[in-house]
């Protein structure tokens, strides 16, 4: 069950804690991986780790021409895209009444513009293939909000509406779009937290700990696969027991 | 009939799995031939890649029956 052999892959963010779990959980399972992200060194040394069957696709999704060539370079690389994984993502946390508009348009043009583009661009060869995973990386905070972060919730519940509204669009083509939720990870971003974050974090966890990278991306790989095939415009809360909906 | 029309009469009789026949010149993609909104940009895909040309999205909204695709591509392929 869930063998991905043969399916051809692309991972944005890839260099992040999640990004890389994803990435290396996919290849595990026998995907042609294509990391993305914009620091080069980092992607070459975790293709240098992974081997055979990884290409190299660095982009600023920031850059609006870099993210419209993304796609097209990745299915080059790979010789077609049967996985998207819409990972990459940005904080630029402030309050409410002090967030400053560039803060807004960063968040929103990286963590859900960049994903409107690049599964616009995939879907297309995905229709004529008549097969395609779509998976977006939302939070816990899109559905819960979080103070600090309106940008970033309200991009993360924006993935998750877009993700409803093309999944019912292209279902019948045999393509499937979701999201993946997490809560807590253990990532270099929950690294930064003092004890006394971290310790009134995991009061709200019933698991009582923090998630892994790699309990993120078995919920991908379940997603990307062909078992998956039922299941579309859903999200998959990996989060602990911390939200339940 | 020209080369142009009987290839896109192909298309259309493949990609929408109806009869040849009713894929007349005057058929209405949707209403005539049962193709939903997703077929359509489908089938301007399948013309793009058929006649190696770009149909922009402007010109694809204007393309609502068979005749219509065989004009433009008429138009817009060199022989």
């Amino acid at each position: 069950m869930f063998e991905l052999k043969g399916r051809k892959a692309l991972v944005t963010g890839a260099t992040g804690g999640i990004g890389g779990a994803i990435a290396r959980a996919l290849h595990a399972r026998g995907a042609e991986v294509a990391l993305s992200g914009t620091r080069r060194e980092a992607l070459e040394k975790l293709a240098g780790e992974l081997g055979e069957r990884v290409h190299v696709v660095p982009a600023n999704l920031a850059d609006t021409a870099e993210v419209e060539a993304l796609v097209p370079a990745a299915e080059q690389a790979l010789g077609g895209l049967d996985v998207l994984v819409n990972n990459a993502g940005i904080t630029r946390d402030n309050l409410f009444m002090r967030m400053k508009d560039e803060e807004w348009d960063a968040v929103i043009a990286v963590n859900l513009t960049s994903a409107f583009r690049l599964s616009r661009a995939a879907v297309k060869g995905m229709m004529r293939r008549r097969f395609g995973r779509i998976v977006g990386i939302g939070s816990i905070v899109g559905a819960t909000g979080n103070p600090g972060q309106g940008n970033y919730a309200a991009a993360k519940a924006g993935l998750v509406g877009m993700t409803k509204a093309l999944a019912a669009e292209v279902a019948s083509r045999g393509i499937t779009v979701n999201c993946v939720a997490p809560g807590f990870i253990e990532t270099p971003m929950t690294d930064a937290l003092n004890d006394k974050q971290r310790e009134s974090i995991l009061g709200n966890v019933p698991a009582g700990r923090l998630g892994t990278g790699e309990e993120v991306a078995a919920a991908v790989v379940y997603l990307a696969s062909d078992e998956a095939a039922y299941v579309t415009g859903q999200t998959l809360h990996v989060n602990g027991g911390m939200a339940m909906f | 009939m020209s080369d142009i029309a009987e290839r896109v009469k192909k298309i259309v009789v493949e990609h929408l799995g109806v009869d040849a026949e009713k894929v007349t010149d005057s058929a209405n993609f949707i209403d005539d031939l049962g193709a939903d909104s997703l077929d359509t940009v489908e089938l301007v895909m399948a013309f793009e890649e058929e006649f190696s040309v770009e149909i922009p999205d402007d010109a694809a909204e204007t393309i609502v029956t068979v005749g219509d695709a065989i004009k433009f591509l008429e138009k817009n392929v060199a022989a």
